[in-house]
C-alpha cells in the first residue's frame, strides 16, 4: 500500500507567484479589459464625450471590406514571414554549424540583424528599393524589371515581407545552432559510416530531432509576424500602395493612434488577441502531437 | 496613480522653479511644436527673440515629433489633465481640435481678454479664412502655412525646346510641354506630391468646385463628399492615362516624390511651397523655376485661389487665467512684420499677414529670389470662395488615407478613376457620418 503523502499547507508559493500574477494583472489583464471596454464605445479623440452602442465597432468591421481584406494580407504576410525567416535560419545555422574555422566571426555578423531596430531595419530595405534612389531597384530596372513599391501592391508586399524576414533571421539562426549543437554528433557520424549523405542525414536525423526548436520558433514567429512588424509596415510603406500591406497590427496603430478613432481600434486590438490566442490553443493542441522532445 | 502623478508634477515644478530662479516672476508657457531640423531652429530663434524682448513672461518651445505625433499627445496630455498651452496642429486636424469645445481655448477669445489690440482683418484672408467661424471669429492661430505651386526644371525645358520662362498654365499646356520632354528622351513629365491636397483638394478650390457639402464643412458637420463630380473624374482620368503614357510619374503620398523631381527624373512638380528652401539647398544640377498650379481653361470658375496646408497654433484650456495673457503677448509678438518676414523668408512658408508680405517686398526679397511670391500671388488670386476659402472636414485623416489608397489603384490601373473615385467618396462618407456621430 503507498503512503499518502501529505503536504502542509503553506503561503509561501502563493507569495513567491504573487509578484508575476501582480504583474500580468497590471500590464496585461487590466490594459486587456480597457481595451474590451472601449471597443464597445464611439468616443470623441478628447475624451469629451462618448456613447455606449454595443458591438457596433465590430460590426462596422466586419462589414468594411478593408479589414476583411487586411485579414487576408495578414495571413500572406504572416506565412511568407514564418516560413522563410524560419527556412533561412535554419540554412545559416546548418551551416554555420559545419564551420570550424572563424565560427564566431559567422555567428556575431548572422546575428547582428537582430540588434536593429524594426523601423531602421524597414528604412533600410525602402532605401535599398527606392524606386527612384535606389542600388537594388536600379539593379532590377537593369535587367528589366521595374520595381515600383510606391504603386505596386505585390513589390511592396514583397518588401516589407523582405524587411521582416531579415530582421528576423538572427533569432532563428541563434536557436537553431544551439539546437543542432545539442544533437550528439555521434548520430550523425555513425549515419555517415552507413553510408548516409548530407541530405539524408540532415531529414533523417538532424531535423526530426530539431522539432520541439522548430515548434517553439514557429510559436514565436508567428506572433512576430502579427504583433512586431508595425514598425516596419510604418517605415516602408505605410500600408500602402492602396491599402496593399496594410496588415492587421498596423491597422490598429493606425486607426488608434494616428486616426484618433479609438472604439474600432480597441475593437481591432480584441480581434487580433482573440486571433492569437486562438492561434496559439491551435499549435499547441494540434502541431505538438508531432513534437518528439 | 493620481497622487503619484501629482507629487510627480510637483517634484518636476519644484526642479524647474529651482533652475529657473532668477526668473521666478515670469509667467511660463509651454509650446509644442512638430518643426524639427532647421524649421526648429529657426522657430526657437523666434521664441528667444520673444523671450529677451520682455521680462513678464517666458515661452519654451518642445518639439514633439511629426504633426500627427504632436497632436496625439497633446490630446493625451489633454486626458491626463498635463497639456501644454499652446500646440501645434497641421490643417488636416482643425475639425478636430474645432469639434472639441470645452478643451480649446478660441483665438479671439484669448485675445480679447488680453490689454491687446487685435486685428483679425490684417491677416491674408485666404489663411485665416481655414481657421475661422462662417462668422469671422479666429480660432486658431496661423503659423505655417503653405500652398501647392509647381516646380520646373528651367534647363530640362530648354533642352527640350520650351521656353524656360513660360511655364505652362493649363494642363492641356502642361502635358503638351510634358510630350516635348519625353521626345527629347526625358523620363516623365511630372510628380506629385502630397496627391489628395494638391490633386484633389487644392483642384477643387482652384476650379471653384465643392469639395464637401455645407460650404467646405465650415456650416455644419452632417456633410458629404463631393470630389467625384465629372470635372474631378476627368482629371483624375486624365492623371491614370498620363501615367500609363509617361506625362505622369506617381511618386508616393507624401513628399516622397522629390526625388524624381531632384534627380531629374521629372522635370515638373507640383507640391508644397515649403519645400522652396530645400529645393535651393539641394539642387546644384540644374536651374529651377516656380509657376501657379496648372488648371482647366474650359472649366468655369478657373483659376480660383488655392488653399492652405501647413499648421496653425492653438491654446488648450485648462491653465491659469493670467497664462493666458502671456499667449496674447506671444501671438502679438509671433504676428509682427519683422518676425513673419523673417520665417516667411526662410522657411518658405507663407507671411501670414499682409503686413509682413509688403516688408518682404520692400526688402526687395522676391527680386533677389524670383519665384518666390508665386504661393502669395496663388493665394490672392481672387477674393475666396465659399469652395476656395478652405476645408473643414472631421476624420480628415482618414479621409485623405481612402483618397490615397483609392488613388493608387487607380493609377496603378486595378480600377478605373471613376470607380475609384466613387468609392473613395462612399468611404468618405462613412467617416464623415462617423465623425458627425462622435460630435453630437
Amino acid at each position: 500500500m503507498l503512503k499518502r503523502v501529505h503536504f502542509r499547507r503553506s503561503y509561501l508559493p502563493y507569495l513567491l507567484v504573487l509578484p508575476q500574477i501582480v504583474i500580468t494583472l497590471v500590464f496585461f489583464i487590466w490594459p486587456a479589459l480597457q481595451a474590451l471596454y472601449q471597443s464597445l464605445l464611439i468616443e470623441d479623440a478628447f475624451g469629451l464625450s462618448y456613447e455606449f452602442v454595443w458591438f457596433e465597432n465590430f460590426i462596422a468591421l466586419f462589414q468594411d471590406g478593408s479589414y476583411l481584406y487586411s485579414f487576408k494580407i495578414t495571413i500572406i504576410f504572416s506565412a511568407a514571414v514564418t516560413f522563410s525567416a524560419m527556412a533561412l535560419g535554419l540554412c545559416f545555422a546548418t551551416m554555420a554549424d559545419r564551420v570550424i574555422r572563424g565560427s564566431s566571426i559567422y555567428k556575431t555578423l548572422l546575428v547582428w540583424p537582430y540588434a536593429v531596430a524594426p523601423a531602421l531595419a524597414g528604412a533600410l530595405w525602402a532605401f535599398m528599393f527606392d524606386p527612384t534612389l535606389g542600388i537594388i531597384s536600379s539593379f532590377l530596372k537593369s535587367i528589366g524589371y521595374d520595381w515600383d513599391h510606391r504603386l505596386d501592391g505585390t513589390d511592396a508586399m514583397i518588401l516589407i515581407v523582405i524587411a521582416a524576414t531579415w530582421k528576423q533571421i538572427s533569432y532563428n539562426f541563434l536557436f537553431f545552432l544551439a539546437g543542432l549543437q545539442a544533437i550528439p554528433k555521434s548520430l550523425t557520424e555513425a549515419a555517415a559510416i552507413d553510408g548516409a549523405g548530407p541530405f539524408k542525414r540532415f531529414w533523417t536525423i538532424l531535423f526530426p530531432l530539431l522539432s520541439p526548436t522548430t515548434f517553439f520558433l514557429m510559436v514565436v514567429n508567428v506572433v512576430y509576424a502579427f504583433f512586431e512588424t508595425f514598425g516596419i509596415v510604418h517605415a516602408v510603406t505605410d500600408g500602402g500602395p492602396s491599402n496593399s500591406t496594410s496588415i492587421l497590427v498596423y491597422k490598429v496603430y493606425k486607426d488608434g493612434f494616428i486616426n484618433l478613432d479609438l472604439g474600432s481600434s480597441a475593437a481591432q486590438s480584441v480581434i487580433l488577441m482573440v486571433i492569437v490566442i486562438s492561434l496559439t490553443v491551435f499549435q499547441f493542441r494540434y502541431i505538438e502531437k508531432k513534437v518528439q522532445y | 496613480m493620481r497622487t503619484r502623478k501629482t507629487t510627480l508634477a510637483a517634484a518636476t515644478a519644484a526642479t524647474t522653479l529651482l533652475l529657473a530662479s532668477p526668473a521666478l516672476a515670469q509667467t511660463e508657457v509651454q509650446w509644442w511644436h512638430a518643426m524639427g531640423g532647421s524649421l526648429g531652429e529657426l522657430l526657437e530663434n523666434i521664441t528667444d527673440g520673444f523671450n529677451a524682448s520682455q521680462d513678464d513672461y517666458v515661452v519654451n518651445p518642445v518639439y514633439k515629433g511629426e504633426y500627427n505625433e504632436t497632436m496625439t499627445g497633446a490630446i493625451a496630455a489633454f486626458r491626463a489633465g498635463e497639456q501644454p498651452h499652446i500646440v501645434q496642429i497641421f490643417e488636416v486636424g482643425t475639425a478636430t481640435m474645432m469639434a472639441a469645445e470645452g478643451a480649446i481655448r478660441p483665438v479671439y477669445e484669448v485675445m480679447e481678454n488680453s490689454e491687446i489690440e487685435f486685428n483679425p482683418d490684417a491677416y491674408l484672408p485666404a489663411v485665416t479664412g481655414y481657421y475661422t467661424t462662417t462668422e469671422g471669429d479666429m480660432l486658431s492661430m496661423p503659423f505655417n502655412s503653405s500652398t501647392p505651386v509647381m516646380f520646373y526644371n528651367k534647363d530640362a525645358f530648354e533642352e527640350a525646346g520650351l521656353d524656360p520662362e513660360a511655364p505652362p498654365r493649363t494642363w492641356p499646356e502642361l502635358e503638351e510641354a510634358s510630350q516635348a520632354l519625353l521626345d527629347a528622351g526625358y523620363e516623365c513629365g511630372f510628380t506629385t506630391g502630397w496627391p489628395s491636397w494638391v490633386q484633389l483638394e487644392n483642384f477643387s478650390a482652384l476650379h471653384n468646385v465643392p469639395f464637401v457639402s455645407g460650404a467646405n464643412g465650415f456650416a455644419s458637420t452632417d456633410i458629404e463628399a463631393l470630389f467625384n463630380s465629372d470635372l474631378h473624374k476627368k482629371h483624375i482620368g486624365k492623371m491614370v492615362e498620363w501615367q500609363e503614357s509617361g506625362v505622369f510619374s506617381y511618386g508616393g503620398r507624401y513628399s516622397d516624390s522629390r526625388p524624381k523631381f531632384v534627380s531629374g527624373e521629372c522635370a515638373m512638380y507640383t507640391d508644397s511651397s515649403a519645400n522652396r528652401a530645400s529645393l535651393v539647398a539641394g539642387i546644384e544640377d540644374f536651374e529651377f523655376g516656380m509657376a501657379m498650379l496648372p488648371y482647366w481653361p474650359d472649366a468655369e470658375g478657373a483659376p480660383q485661389n488655392s488653399i492652405i496646408g501647413g499648421a496653425s497654433l492653438w491654446v488648450l484650456e485648462g491653465h491659469p487665467d493670467e497664462e493666458y495673457e502671456a499667449v496674447a503677448a506671444f501671438f502679438e509678438y509671433l504676428s509682427s512684420p519683422e518676425v513673419q518676414a523673417e520665417w516667411h523668408q526662410k522657411s518658405g512658408y507663407l507671411p501670414i499677414t499682409q503686413a509682413a508680405f509688403e516688408l518682404t517686398q520692400e526688402q526687395g526679397y522676391y527680386e533677389e529670389n524670383p519665384g518666390a511670391d508665386v504661393s502669395v500671388k496663388q493665394m490672392n488670386l481672387n477674393e475666396p470662395t465659399e469652395n476656395s476659402k478652405g476645408l473643414r472636414i472631421g476624420n480628415f485623416l482618414q479621409i485623405r488615407d481612402i483618397i490615397n489608397e483609392e488613388l493608387e489603384a487607380a493609377f496603378s490601373g486595378d480600377k478605373s478613376a471613376s470607380d475609384a473615385l466613387d468609392e473613395a467618396v462612399e468611404r468618405a462618407n462613412g467617416e464623415l457620418e462617423k465623425f458627425h456621430r462622435q460630435n453630437n
